[in-house]
């Protein structure tokens, strides 16, 4: 009884606090006395923190000089430009100097290392799109470092549970114990329908880990700590992109020949369908990546812009009415955390069923 | 005209909004006939609505 009345004490203070501290940490942003207008400056908010950066900044404040302090880590850079150069990004200053490194200068414009002289000069084309040279930037960014926390706690995650039904003859323990059912359905309710009893084996790994990795990142996307990981299209991309190698790598006869000459229908049409079925073939994995992006982005835009309200409306009503609404979309952005991770598994089944499906054909298809 | 851009976007979420309507009640039809069916409705519904928000979001984000 007393344990269940402090789990429920800790999940209202957890979304007490989730919500309120993304709110008072831009509460300071503002009462510095902007000189910009209230909604430009909520656009730029909005703006730095849906992209990836180079330094973890939990947050940050002005003092009474009016000078911006910055509270956060400095995550390391790391570039390769006919060389590997590796230096701290608070070199960069929070994107106000250059650095110097080895005699070369980069500096950051927008979120991305350009190289320039020791002026930091930044040309730019007609469209505003900085020309300087790019080095390759390997950057240990803070959406790598989410990256890498959210691989340890799964690996330390699941392999607890793995070893405890060792420990325990067959029953699991220990915090792993609520992703068994989840682990179960995966297998039984995604997996075989789709792949078939005897190849979803194959499989089963790499679904668990896309499952729980994606909803691990959306959650994560949503703690005030500003980190927006799955938003980005770089790393939907790879999801995706991994999903369409083992498609193509572990396909077999039976799927190309679906693709490039469909059985059981009349020559002309096999003709026809080849080109479409080709462009599926990209453009299955592209709609995977483009609807996790697009679906977390914009989640997180309408999130922060909502609670961006609050400080346009400088009266009491407006304000809790907007952080209520806030409270709400936050609530349905947790289901489309888990919403998306289970949509993205799924399709993912589905085009490893296909591909490792094999029937036997008779021309009626 | 730079309005154009506007234009689109709310054609794109009256497209999905449409379609998602149109799911969800024929997937309340289908449930009121056969309630024992629900789990596996309600799991479809959620798979077909989540690949109509998938293109919506995408066209929004061209627009």
């Amino acid at each position: 009884m007393r344990r269940n009345f402090l789990v429920k004490i800790l999940t209202v203070l957890l979304l007490l606090v989730t919500v309120s501290a993304s709110a008072f940490q831009e509460k300071k942003h503002e009462e510095s006395g902007s000189k910009k207008d209230t909604k430009q400056e909520i656009k730029e908010f909005i703006k730095h923190h849906l992209k990836d950066s180079h330094d973890f900044g939990i947050t940050s404040y002005t003092n009474d000089q009016g000078e911006k302090k910055h509270i956060g880590l400095s995550l390391p850079v790391i570039l390769w430009d006919e060389g590997l150069h590796v230096f701290s990004s608070s070199k960069f200053h929070h994107e106000t100097t250059i650095a110097e490194s080895k005699g070369n200068y980069y500096k950051i414009y927008h979120g991305l290392v350009f190289k320039t002289d020791s002026k930091g000069t930044i040309t730019y084309d007609e469209k505003h799109h900085p020309t300087n040279l790019k080095p390759l930037d390997l950057s240990i960014t803070k959406s790598v470092v989410m990256i890498i926390i959210t691989a340890l706690l799964m690996f330390f995650l699941f392999t607890n549970l793995a070893k405890s039904y060792g420990k325990n003859g067959g029953i699991a323990t220990g915090a792993g114990r609520f992703f068994e059912p989840i682990i179960l359905y995966i297998r039984d309710d995604i997996a075989i329908p789709n792949i078939g009893e005897k190849n979803h084996g194959k499989y089963m790994s790499f679904l668990l880990t896309i499952f729980f990795f994606i909803w691990f990142l959306n959650i994560f996307g949503l703690t005030p700590l500003g980190v927006n990981v799955t938003g980005n299209i770089a790393i939907t991309f790879s999801l995706a992109l991994l999903t369409f190698l083992i498609t193509t790598f572990t396909a077999k006869k039976d799927y190309w020949k679906h693709i490039f000459w469909m059985p059981g229908v009349p020559v002309p049409m096999k003709i026809v369908l080849a080109p479409i079925e080709l462009l599926g073939v990209i453009i299955k994995p592209f709609s995977l990546l483009i609807r996790l992006y697009a679906n977390m982005q914009a989640g997180h835009i309408v999130l922060m812009s909502l609670v961006g309200l609050i400080f346009v409306f400088k009266s009491w009503l407006g304000g809790t009415m907007s952080f209520f609404l806030a409270f709400s979309i936050s609530l349905i952005e947790v289901l489309v955390a888990l919403l998306q991770a289970y949509i993205f598994t799924m399709l993912s089944a589905l085009y490893f069923g296909f591909a490792s499906e094999e029937h036997e054909h008779d021309e009626a298809h | 005209m730079e309005g154009l851009n506007f234009i689109g976007a709310g054609l794109v979420v009256i497209g999905v909004g449409i379609g998602i309507g149109q799911i969800g009640g024929k997937a309340m039809e289908a449930i009121a006939r056969q309630p024992e069916a629900y789990g596996k409705i309600q799991t479809a519904m959620l798979i077909a609505a989540a690949l109509i928000e998938g293109i919506g979001f995408a066209a929004l984000f061209a627009a």
